[in-house]
């Protein structure tokens, strides 16, 4: 065999999950000059970008210009992307195992922690998620049901999601209008009864993992006035000692949250309150099945041994009138199968990206991950490229140092004929351009940034046509 | 950012020594494994302390004796235990006011994992490098 990384015989890596950390480890895998890599990428959805198309909010077009520095990965001749193809359903990891050097799982985080309180499986609990995921028009959420007759509703959580989930409910039309926000959630959102909006974090405002930028837009809605109850704006003497030390951005943070505090409401339709200190403990049954009402312990902190503030429940109890409820208090990976998992904190177990045996915790060999699912939810798009480059340059290292699979089938031709074999039909990068272009199109005739297929069967249509 | 982000991404190899053992093992321990820092455990396993080159050092400036002692003479033996929910940013304030570089993390009773000032640093410049990148791509699409 000739030697990998050579014209003769390219380096072939199979890439898991086409989302940023994906993208990110395909684009440090071609600046490497000393050996000639080709990467294919498969995602089981037909389109790209993973949350940048799916998670990040409608109404944040600028974030989703991320989306052109992936084009120009994908753009690169060793390149081929594979959408509608999926692991554990089209493939194994044995069967990657025979195409290719190495492969690498970007799967991200999809699913929530539960709240782990009594009502939780009620009807109107929902994972923040599943609600992203729908206005985002995601082929496996599109038809779920969320009922926005309500008029109160609870978001749990303070990251970015949280405000996300929270600031679309509060959207006017006119607002929507100018995102990509699926057809079908724009039509329900418009027509919702949802009035009043609370969003719930456990630690103060000091703690919220929300960004100042986030916390302003919630300040500048069309038409819905957010507050902060005054006293839950005040920092706590242990609050106000980190912030000798804090992040500007989190002195500005808790600026912004306090200017909120001291607005009256001007009359707007809607409200969003944000409120701190608090947690859940149990989710009423309206005797249908339903959520009625949010019980609510308020929180006091206390200082870890390490220095870190945590929450403790106080006696002080509340019930908060709710019909609908998201949670969004962390979130975790999902298993692949044939692939090492760590159970409690939902990743895959790794050392610097080098997927870890569960049992020996000693690297398995060819295989590799970045992104969320390798170190958990957190950070902004931009952090998978720092974490993306440090799993490809030890696959660079392995590789060079010889430690790779031995597949029988290293060819880039071989891969496209096993599918072919398996009648699976992936949908290609150039097959996706033109799915981005027939969205734009139909966007532009209604007046908005782009308007989604949001049923895969609708996708390969499309495709036909 | 949690110090679970960190160790997610860490083989977790816990090297661990008996305090009862001699400062001559612990110095080969330290070499072999590339580390600065032993967890010190009891004859149960339990954590009672925590041996860092530092500690060596320090006494080797007056102890010539030193490599036959047993560790529980010279080793820390107050301890700061992390766990996997504490925020980076606060540890690392924790870290750089109490003048320590290694973090022993604990998870329902048991030792889970060690972090050092080197990780805290490593994560935190990734979290700043990867803001960086986001925000100026969302500058370039607003000049667009």
């Amino acid at each position: 065999m000739s030697q990998i990384g050579t014209t003769a015989q390219p380096l072939r890596v199979a890439i898991i999950g086409a989302g940023p950390a994906g993208f990110y480890s395909a684009e440090r895998l071609f600046k490497e000059t000393e050996m000639v890599v080709e990467v294919d990428m498969f995602d089981r959805l037909p389109t790209p970008y993973g949350l940048v198309r799916n998670g990040v909010a409608p109404d944040h077009q600028k974030i989703k210009s991320v989306t052109a520095a992936f084009d120009r990965i994908a753009n690169n001749p060793r390149f081929r992307f594979f959408g509608n193809v999926e692991l554990g359903r089209d493939f194994s990891v044995d069967d990657l195992k025979d195409y290719y050097h190495q492969i690498l799982y970007s799967t991200g985080a999809q699913t929530d922690r539960p709240l782990g309180i009594p009502g939780d499986e009620l009807i109107g609990s929902h994972p923040a998620t599943e609600f992203v995921a729908w206005y985002n028009g995601h082929p496996d959420y599109r038809d779920h049901h969320f009922d926005l007759s309500q008029e109160r509703v609870a978001v749990v959580g303070v990251g970015n999601v949280a405000i996300d989930v929270a600031r679309i409910l509060c959207r006017t039309r006119e607002e929507l209008m100018k995102t990509d926000i699926a057809d079908y959630a724009l039509e329900a959102l418009v027509n919702s009864n949802v009035k009043e909006v609370y969003i719930l974090g456990r630690r103060g405002a000091a703690q919220a993992a929300f960004t100042a930028p986030e916390a302003k837009e919630l300040g500048e809605l069309a038409d819905c006035d957010a507050l902060v109850p005054p006293a839950e704006a005040e920092l706590d003497p242990l609050s106000q000692a980190t912030m000798a030390n804090a992040d500007r951005a989190d002195v500005r943070k808790v600026e912004i949250i306090q200017e909120l505090s001291r607005r009256q409401p001007s009359g707007k339709s809607k409200r969003l309150t944000l409120r701190f200190l608090v947690s859940p403990t149990e989710l009423i049954d309206d005797g249908n099945g339903h959520v009625k009402q949010m019980k609510l312990v308020q929180n006091e902190l206390y200082a870890t041994d390490a220095g870190s503030l945590r929450p403790r429940a106080t006696d002080r109890t509340e019930t908060l009138d709710v019909g609908l409820v998201f949670r969004s208090i962390g979130y975790r990976g999902v298993p692949l199968p044939g692939v090492p998992f760590h159970e409690s904190w939902g990743v895959i177990p790794n050392d610097g990206g080098r997927v870890l045996d569960s049992a020996t915790k000693e690297p398995v060999l060819g295989q590799y991950t970045a992104g969320w699912i390798k170190r958990g939810p957190t950070g902004v798009i931009g952090t998978n490229k720092p974490d993306a480059a440090e799993t490809v340059e030890n696959m660079l290292t392995d590789a060079r140092e010889g430690r790779t699979l031995s597949p029988t089938h290293a060819m880039a031709e071989a891969v496209t004929q096993l599918l072919d074999d398996r009648q699976v039909r992936p949908v290609s990068f150039a097959d996706w351009k033109r799915l981005d272009e027939l969205e734009l199109a139909r966007g532009k005739e209604e007046g908005r940034p782009r308007v989604k297929f949001t049923r895969i069967e609708d996708m390969l249509d499309a495709l036909r046509s | 950012m949690k110090v679970r982000n960190i160790l997610a991404t860490k083989k977790g190899q816990l090297i661990t020594i008996r305090s009862d053992e001699p400062v001559r093992r612990a110095i080969a321990l330290l070499v072999e494994n590339r580390i600065g820092v032993l967890l010190v455990v009891d004859e149960t396993g339990k954590l009672v302390g925590i041996l860092s080159e530092r500690d060596v050092v320090r006494t080797a400036a007056y102890d010539e004796a030193l490599f036959g002692r047993p560790v529980a003479e010279i080793m820390t033996k107050e301890v700061i235990v992390g766990m996997p929910q504490d925020d980076v940013l606060a540890v690392a304030h924790t870290m750089l006011e109490k003048r320590f570089r290694h973090l022993p993390i604990m998870e329902d009773g048991e030792l889970i994992g060690i972090i050092s000032i080197g990780d805290v640093l490593k994560i935190q410049r990734d979290a700043y490098r990867g803001e960086v990148d986001t925000l100026e791509t969302r500058i370039i699409a607003e000049g667009e």
